[in-house]
């Protein structure tokens, strides 16, 4: 039966134990599925810049064995004709087997996902959701931690705004003894509603502080964001925010040895390049990881449609 | 003061007092060319005051829009002078295009064609969301 993934709360927890699983048995066995998805076409329709998310679509595809057609940029395709997404979904499933989807619009994916015949993944609506950026960060929490349970985990940065925050913490909040640390300036905290619905609702130990200093000696993973341009309607608020925390080895000193750092890039300034020779540095292991989870999910899914 | 009885359409009973305008708004009644009676802070032995709305026409309302606004409310149904079905509405599961987005961010924003539809996501707070954006609407 096809099946989409438009938000992280589409995967039970089964399933994404499940996923780890096989992108751990890829990272062992590559060759094991070099033709695994031969024949089979992914599309990637990209209506919004990326670099990152839409190669690592395409590497997971070409991985498998599979071939990639595309779409990069709203302005080539026929999006930019005045094409409603639905029809742009009809369409491409008329050409390939999975739709790997970015779009500007929060529920964009959405949409696609009730118009396709095909399976779509959601490669990042708007502000809102990007499942398999979550699906990474959980590879990447999987294996420098070894598991889910009684971590502290220090969020640091634009948790308003960042897409990737709201998902983890939703994640996150599935496993038992996780505890939260918010840590961001005031104009950019995590907004209530998250607070309220995933973690209140809960029952999710967390705290906010503006300290990152301070909150660093407690912290099992750090995960930083980046204050992004995109978001703001006010360049003005973007400038004045988008330095508030820069990562640097002096304030890693209190951390704990075995902290992993972990953020979804791409990063401007707000981890010091000097950052990156640290042990504890997690997050081009980060991009590797969520490359597997991609190839994983696209198994996954393909399979489930009866396409593999 | 007196409201002549209805001989067929629909009597909306039992509403929170202050909520039938709303209501009124939402269900359109303005666009109707028949008689509709408005009639506040009525004396109501189980609300202490309530609102009821009287329509002396046979037409179809949206249901979830009725229970949206109050679900408490009831919906009397008159044929020929008589009261011919009562019903309670409860608070409706979806509501399409009888709330819209307002986040400039939803898709909805953009695809004109798509309509606005709302998911009752907290019950005991009567919480709605966009099932696209997932903004909670605006009461």
């Amino acid at each position: 039966m096809k099946r989409s993934v438009i938000d992280i709360s589409d995967l039970s927890t089964e399933e994404i134990r499940e996923l780890i699983r096989v992108a751990e048995d890829i990272i062992g066995h590559p060759a094991d599925y070099e033709e695994a998805c031969r024949h089979r076409k992914l599309a990637t329709l990209f209506f919004e810049p990326s670099t990152r998310t839409r190669l690592s679509f395409e590497a997971a595809m070409y991985e498998l064995g599979g071939n990639v057609i595309s779409v990069a940029g709203g302005n080539t395709s026929s999006a930019a004709k005045g094409e409603s997404i639905a029809d742009t979904a009809k369409t491409v499933s008329c050409y390939a087997d999975i739709i790997a989807m970015r779009h500007p619009k929060e529920g964009a994916a959405y949409v696609a996902a009730q118009n396709a015949s095909i399976p779509v993944i959601n490669a990042g609506d708007g502000g809102h959701c990007h499942p398999t950026q979550t699906l990474a960060d959980l590879l990447t929490i999987w294996r420098e931690k070894g598991t889910f349970e009684n971590l502290t985990i220090g969020l640091c940065g634009d948790l308003k705004f960042g897409r990737t925050v709201h998902s983890l913490i939703q994640a996150m909040s599935r496993y038992a003894g996780v505890r939260f640390v918010l840590i961001s300036p005031e104009e950019l905290k995590l907004p209530s509603y998250v607070k309220k619905d995933v973690l209140a609702a809960k029952g999710i130990a967390y705290t906010q502080t503006t300290d990152l200093l301070g909150a660093m000696p407690d912290l099992d993973i750090l995960y930083m964001t980046r204050v992004q341009r995109e978001r703001f309607f006010n360049e003005e608020d973007y400038l004045r925010l988008k330095d508030s925390y820069i990562l640097t080895p002096q304030k890693l000193a209190n951390a704990k040895k075995d902290l992993s750092v972990m953020h979804p890039l791409p990063r401007v300034n707000e981890i010091s390049v000097a950052v990156d020779d640290d042990p504890r540095a997690a997050y081009f292991k980060q991009v590797l990881y969520g490359k597997y989870m991609r190839m994983a999910l696209i198994l996954k899914l393909l399979k489930e449609a009866g396409r593999l | 003061m007196n409201v002549d009885s209805i001989q067929n359409g629909i009597v909306i009973d039992h509403i929170r007092a202050g909520s039938a305008m709303k209501l009124y708004e939402l269900l359109h009644l303005g666009d109707l060319d028949a008689p509709v009676a408005i009639m506040k802070n009525v004396t109501s032995k189980k609300l202490g005051k309530k609102d009821i709305i009287k329509i002396d026409a046979e037409l179809s309302v949206d249901l979830a829009v009725i229970g949206y606004v109050d679900p408490e409310a009831t919906v009397n149904i008159i044929k020929d002078g008589e009261l011919v079905e009562k019903r309670k509405i409860g608070m409706p599961e979806l509501l399409t295009n009888v709330l819209f987005c307002k986040n400039p961010r939803c898709v909805t924003s953009t695809e004109q064609e798509l309509p606005h539809v709302f998911k009752l996501t907290d019950r005991e707070r009567r919480v709605y969301r966009c099932i696209y954006c997932e903004t909670a609407a605006g009461k």
